[in-house]
């Protein structure tokens, strides 16, 4: 017979404590109330907030989605209501979520990501992500998420100015995602998540053209998992700080890869559009796998891989 | 939202309008354009499939609306039987002033054979006015000139009419510049590529004189002269 535990979902990332390691992926989950139509938020270790800019963005011309195998280009272009927007429209109902917020905030500055900051800190979210991953504008994220020295400077400005949990969102559009997971703890981010979206590019070739208006876009879903999981294990083995994993995870299995490969949370992003609740299966599912292997908290699966030794 | 597979290509649900409501049973009507719809042809009677729904708006139809035309193009005449089903026993509908006395339903499509639910639309006692663009069926040429000839000949007093439309972007682009001239209430309902169906992804956004609005949410239907349509 198995042994029986009370498994224990909780997860420590640093000073943010979580009452389970399954939280929503930036972007995918709106401002959290669309989904609480559907089942209750505060099952979630924490909301990830969609990315929030100083001034309204207006976003990218449609089609802004296309479908390819296991997976689905975007190129949203960050639309979004603006700080002052978010604070009226969307913190109120925030406010009543009893679970973590966390709010992704984006810039064309590290004056514009210090100011959210405050900001954010001054309206008691309980952390805030920086996103300097996002493919889909121009100017914006992306220098920021691409080149080590605007990356340090960044970290270590909002640093500098706020004391909230700070994660670090890291691109996978880099030759070196170590590097910049490097960067990113001795810079004085508590935390980094990863990956955001690989930049991909997808043609109909009847009409010859790109089936994104933004030609390009940000590819999620199952189709990045493996090259998600496996730089999760690679920033696992490079920095202390905690991770947090996504990139196409449907299932608590895929979930557990990411845990296995070095992530003390995970995020579902793309998940979310396919099944509202695919968070809560996913908590449920990796209750019962604790449950079944008699592993009795979460730590002890962050890194639990095991590596055959080669003969 | 139906989902199509259980599988992982195509990864996505599928938006639908909901055709006709019979009872406990829910009608969707689709044409096999793509892999989607093909794995969909495919199911079998008995087969479950995943359903996200009802999402979005609906036609705003009011006591008030007295004089109401029906405009379907292509399979835009899916949620345009189920209206004329919701609305048909109430009067609301505008008559045809000829010796058919029937309510104004005017639908176009490519061919014959893409014409449908003609038996439907009988049962309703709907004899629409109907057009192909290869003259098969019905008179030749495009569902919108029929429309203005039709108006321009009856000379139908068009103030307190309300169209309400559902069909190819083409069509309801020129619908809205007919409709703009000549000051007629008009909602559409649009089509967009869409991920969630629920208003988190912001890929299935219309441009409108309001900025962008999501078609899955603040939609599927809009006020007709609220789109821009030079720039969607």
């Amino acid at each position: 017979m198995k042994k029986r535990t009370s498994s224990d979902l909780k997860v420590d990332l640093g000073r943010l404590k979580l009452k389970n390691p399954v939280m929503t992926a930036s972007g995918t989950f709106g401002y959290g109330k669309e989904y609480s139509e559907f089942f209750d938020l505060n099952r979630l270790g924490a909301l990830v907030i969609k990315g929030i800019s100083l001034k309204p963005m207006k976003g990218n011309p449609v089609p802004r989605i296309c479908e390819t195998p296991s997976g689905m280009l975007n190129a949203i272009g960050l639309q979004n209501n603006g700080l002052k927007g978010f604070m009226k429209e969307q913190l109120p109902f925030l406010k009543t979520v009893k679970t973590k917020v966390i709010v992704n905030i984006l810039g064309n500055s590290v004056d514009d990501y210090v100011e959210l900051a405050q900001q954010m800190e001054g309206a008691g979210v309980d952390a805030v992500e920086l996103n300097v991953s996002c493919p889909n504008v121009k100017k914006g994220g992306i220098a920021f998420g691409t080149e080590p020295a605007a990356f340090e400077e960044l970290i270590r400005a909002v640093r500098k100015k706020v004391d909230l949990p700070l994660i670090t969102k890291l691109s996978p559009n880099v030759s070196d995602i170590k590097q910049f997971a490097r960067i990113a703890e001795d810079s004085g981010s508590d935390i980094i998540s990863l990956i955001n979206t690989i930049t991909g590019m997808s043609i109909n070739v009847k009409t010859r053209q790109p089936r994104l208006a933004n030609i390009t876009g940000g590819l999620s879903g199952p189709a990045i998992r493996p090259v998600a999981v496996r730089m999760v294990w690679e920033c696992y083995k490079t920095v202390s700080i905690p991770i947090i994993g996504m990139g196409g995870i449907l299932s608590s299995d895929d979930a557990l890869e990411f845990i296995l490969a070095g992530a003390s949370a995970v995020a579902v992003g793309t998940g979310n559009f396919l099944n509202p609740t695919t968070t809560t299966t996913i908590i449920d599912g990796i209750k019962d796998y604790m449950a079944q292997t008699g592993i009795d908290s979460m730590s002890a699966l962050t890194g639990a891989l095991k590596c055959p030794k080669r003969p | 939202m139906l989902s199509v597979s259980n599988g992982l290509d195509p990864l996505l649900k599928r938006p639908f309008s909901i055709h006709r409501i019979l009872g406990d049973d829910l009608q969707f009507l689709y044409r096999v354009v793509g892999k989607g719809t093909e794995i969909l042809s495919s199911r079998k009677p008995g087969d479950t499939i995943e359903v996200l729904g009802p999402l979005g708006n609906s036609f705003p139809v009011r006591k008030s609306n007295k004089n109401i035309v029906l405009v379907a193009g292509g399979l835009g005449i899916a949620p345009i039987v189920g209206l004329a089903e919701k609305i048909s026993h109430s009067r609301q509908f505008l008559k045809k002033s000829d010796e058919m006395n029937g309510p104004l339903l005017f639908y176009g499509a490519k061919t014959k054979n893409e014409v449908m639910c003609r038996e439907d639309l009988e049962s309703l006692n709907i004899k629409p006015i109907i057009s192909t663009d290869d003259g098969t069926f019905g008179i030749k040429g495009n569902i919108v000139t029929c429309l203005k000839r039709y108006f321009s000949r009856h000379k139908l007093m068009t103030e307190g009419c309300t169209l309400y439309a559902c069909g190819p972007e083409m069509m309801l682009k020129s619908l809205s510049s007919f409709t703009a001239k000549k000051g007629i209430h008009c909602f559409a309902a649009l089509e967009q590529n869409m991920a969630c169906g629920v208003g988190t992804c912001l890929g299935c956004v219309v441009n409108t004189k309001k900025g962008y609005r999501r078609v899955c949410k603040e939609g599927p239907v809009f006020p007709i002269e609220e789109i821009i349509w030079d720039k969607l």
